[in-house]
């Protein structure tokens, strides 16, 4: 590791531990790395926003002669009425458009793919005489306990609630598969900085002696 | 010689998913025919969600406290519907806020929701009667990155120590950095997300969770809006629709008949 390696790289592992401190609880260096890494992701940010926002999606089309690229810019310079308290009403308008238009791409691709297909996926043949038909009703089961749970014109009691509450546990089973899969690619996580800590200070030691 | 060339155009219409287009607009229809009976100002029923006490309990609690109140809206944009109705409960929970005089903080991620959050304050004030109370600067941008965000949300977390924390949104990975930096503080924690995967997160780390659609059924049980009840009761319409298909599906299979369950393939 050269020079240079051994500056950047120290950088990296003080800010590690600057962020880790905050374990213990907060102080200067967490607050240090805090700040800066908000301030220099803000800076980023815009410089990606203007590279890869405006050229490519406003300057570049205006200099093809796509003139209606003028509109969507003109929606989004009303958005910066709101810093007027006389004309902020303007930026109403935009932020109709862009929840308006948001809405109404995503909502036909969730009913695809998240309740058509899931469901399609869940008529499953059931039975006895195999395994994968027994596991097939629990599936079915599991699906119609938990969907009783998110039924909300019902109060749930009697065997209506049973059924939700069989659902309930259906969904916390699911949960803790999750959380259990999840922290084990946290903790993969923390070894790979740790694994960082303990190359940089080797190679420090030996930059030293 | 003879040549022959093609012409591609896009179709209008994609026949082969009719059958999306039909059970979205059978879909639309329950929901339009329940906000008409909600603007009649038909009763319509929904039962409480467990999860609205729990706001109202961590409320009262930052009130005594005389400790501000977190609200984090999650880390999506405007053009996610979790944020939008966050944004719903977000005014409703400014509603009760303003009544009692505590502080109200609202960390965002998305520049674009800025303005919303603002206005779902405003208004929450405003129906208090309080809109003299009303701070904008409590409403502020921190970062667009993911974790320069939860860097600067868990600062606020230790050093302002809100004596309650709302989490209601969509949330990846920071859920639970923020949910454990908030449970250390000793804060009262109501979060909700239809985000899956983060939802173990929430229920080990926070005092209640509010799980996927009761998100959405919060939003329209608080502000009582004739669209949002409509809306939720034509979903529950369809849910129910889908659980009666679900078991015809499955009964049908059982027996080899598979024509049902084609039709709801997707190509």
């Amino acid at each position: 590791m050269g020079t240079h390696d051994i500056i950047f790289n120290g950088i990296a592992a003080f800010l590690t531990i600057s962020i880790y401190t905050f374990l213990y609880k907060d102080n200067p260096f967490y607050k240090f790395a805090e700040h800066l890494v908000v301030g220099v992701s803000a800076g980023y940010f815009t410089v990606i926003l203007y590279f890869n926002g405006f050229v490519p999606k406003l300057i570049e089309p205006l200099k093809q002669e796509k003139f209606y690229y003028i509109l969507p810019a003109i929606l989004g310079l009303m958005i910066w009425t709101r810093f007027s308290r006389k004309w902020s009403w303007i930026s109403r308008f935009s932020l109709a458009f862009y929840i308006g238009s948001g809405a109404g791409i995503a909502i036909p691709l969730y009913i695809q793919n998240f309740v058509i297909r899931q469901l399609s996926a869940t008529m499953l043949p059931v039975g006895v005489s195999t395994w994968p038909l027994i596991t097939n009703i629990l599936i079915i089961i599991g699906v119609f306990c938990a969907l009783t749970y998110f039924y909300f014109s019902k109060e749930h009691t009697g065997a209506f609630g049973a059924s939700a509450k069989f659902g309930i546990w259906t969904l916390m089973v699911g949960f803790g598969a999750g959380f259990g899969l999840t922290v084990m690619g946290r903790v993969s996580l923390l070894a790979e900085r740790v694994v960082f800590l303990r190359d940089y200070l080797s190679e420090l030691f030996k930059y030293l002696s | 010689m003879m040549s022959s060339f093609f012409l591609y155009s896009s179709s209008w219409f994609d026949f082969n998913r009719i059958n999306v287009f039909i059970i979205l607009g059978a879909f639309f229809i329950f929901v339009i025919y329940f906000i008409r009976e909600a603007k009649a100002g038909k009763s319509l029923f929904v039962r409480r969600i467990a999860g609205l006490d729990a706001i109202e309990e961590a409320v009262g609690r930052a009130t005594e406290m005389g400790k501000p109140i977190l609200y984090i809206s999650g880390i999506e944009d405007m053009d996610n519907l979790q944020t939008v109705a966050s944004m719903i409960i977000l005014g409703n929970v400014a509603e009760m806020v303003a009544r009692y005089e505590v502080p109200l903080l609202v960390p965002i991620c998305r520049p674009f929701v800025v303005p919303v959050a603002e206005e779902a304050v405003k208004q929450g004030y405003s129906k208090a009667g309080r809109p003299d109370a009303y701070n904008k600067n409590n409403v502020r941008y921190i970062s667009d990155e993911q974790f320069a965000y939860t860097a600067g949300v868990n600062g606020i977390m230790l050093r302002d120590r809100p004596a309650a924390n709302f989490m209601f949104g969509s949330f990846f990975a920071e859920s639970l950095i923020m949910a454990e930096t908030g449970f250390s503080t000793g804060a009262i924690q109501v979060a909700g997300t239809a985000n899956i995967h983060q939802l173990p997160f929430f229920v080990v780390a926070c005092d209640y969770t509010i799980i996927g659609e009761e998100l959405f059924a919060t939003s329209a049980y608080l502000s009582k809006e004739p669209k949002l009840l409509g809306s939720l009761k034509g979903s529950d319409l369809a849910k129910f629709l889908i659980m009666v298909s679900l078991i015809i599906g499955a009964l049908l299979e059982t027996f080899g008949i598979t024509k049902f369950t084609s039709w709801f393939s997707v190509q």
